[in-house]
């Protein structure tokens, strides 16, 4: 039986790392640009690739160079990345309930690897999440990130610049591969979508609030609207229509 | 390494992980009333709408088309049925095409 479990965990980790592999491609360009911008803050090779050791999220990272290229206080520093990376609760909420049953203490090992790429995939994966799939899709990330950090900051130059410019369309490519095939097979799916996408483009263009805040705002919105929706619908018939 | 430099990267990293890690500490083995667990699972597809929009649209600040022609080209190979990688190459592909014949 521990053979068994232990080859699953195995397969589990393979298949994260696959999924992971898009992750570790779209890092690349912004990893690389990330070092770079590093090294013309004045932050040495080994204080760059600490960051992106200990901190793993690319816009506070993005965010930490220009306010300490600003002057900002140390203290207001650490307050901003905290706005900025607010949002991975509710990540972190969602995955919690996708998420199989096992120790606590590997979740909490798996759960430092929670960005909006890594969320987005696991998020999106059919069935339940095992902690072999995280640390898979983690590692391949993670080690995408911080390897690229280095490099950029090492080679002190981007891409050349078109391939740069192009590259820089990944993620977001990536979050439509993920998006569009849940997309065709429920019009629940297309609702929440484009609402998220609307109450986003609204609180950015009329800039309500900062950008940690508009994507977390963005987000319940259209998740409770869209729920109240669901349950108004059920609630005459008094039967509940299980998907 | 300079110290304050080096505690200012401890302190983003604590900030960082504790949003991560606590719903697994405070939620853990708790059965969520059935309107959250709703609310929850359509919350990918809301945060996915949300990281795309409006962000994709101004990749390239004095260009706005070509925001727009990546999103066309990735929701086009997507549609077509095409996996993750495939969709996110592909895109690229036609940005950098994009930018050779401009």
């Amino acid at each position: 039986m521990a053979d068994l479990a232990l080859e699953r965990e195995s397969s589990e980790f393979r298949k994260g790392v696959q999924a992971g592999v898009s992750i570790g491609v779209g890092y690349f360009p912004i990893a690389l640009t990330f070092g770079l911008l590093a090294k013309t803050s004045g932050l040495s090779i080994y204080e760059t690739v600490f960051m992106s050791l200990v901190v793993f999220a690319g816009a506070s990272q993005y965010i930490s160079l220009s306010l300490i290229a600003y002057g900002t206080s140390v203290y207001e520093i650490i307050l901003t990345t905290f706005i900025v990376n607010i949002r991975h609760f509710l990540m972190s909420t969602t995955l919690n309930e996708k998420s199989e049953e096992d120790h606590l203490l590997n979740k909490l090992f798996y759960s430092f690897g929670i960005t909006d790429e890594t969320f987005s995939v696991a998020a999106t994966k059919e069935g339940t999440i095992s902690t072999g799939f995280m640390l898979g899709l983690n590692s391949v990330a993670y080690s995408s990130w911080v390897a690229f950090s280095g490099v950029g900051h090492l080679i002190g130059a981007s891409l050349p610049q078109t391939l740069q410019e192009s590259m820089s369309v990944a993620l977001y490519a990536m979050f439509i591969g993920l998006l569009v095939p849940s997309m065709k097979k429920s019009v629940k799916v297309i609702f929440l979508a484009v609402l998220g996408a609307m109450f986003n483009i609204i609180f950015t263009i009329a800039e309500i609030m900062a950008q940690g805040w508009a994507i977390v705002t963005a987000t319940l919105l259209a998740a409770i609207i869209i729920e109240l929706v669901e349950v108004f619908k059920r609630s005459p018939r008094g039967g509940r229509n299980e998907e | 390494m300079k110290s304050e430099i080096i505690w200012m990267i401890i302190g983003m990293g604590l900030v960082t992980y504790i949003p991560r890690m606590l719903p697994f500490v405070l939620f853990k083995g708790k059965e969520l009333p059935p309107f959250i667990q709703g609310v929850l699972k359509n919350v990918p597809y809301a945060t996915l709408g949300a990281l795309i929009f409006p962000a994709i649209i101004f990749i390239q600040e004095d260009d706005i088309w070509y925001g727009v022609l990546g999103a066309a080209a990735a929701f086009i190979v997507a549609f077509l049925g095409a996996n993750v990688i495939a969709v996110v190459l592909g895109s690229i592909v036609v940005l950098a095409l994009y930018s050779y014949l401009s």
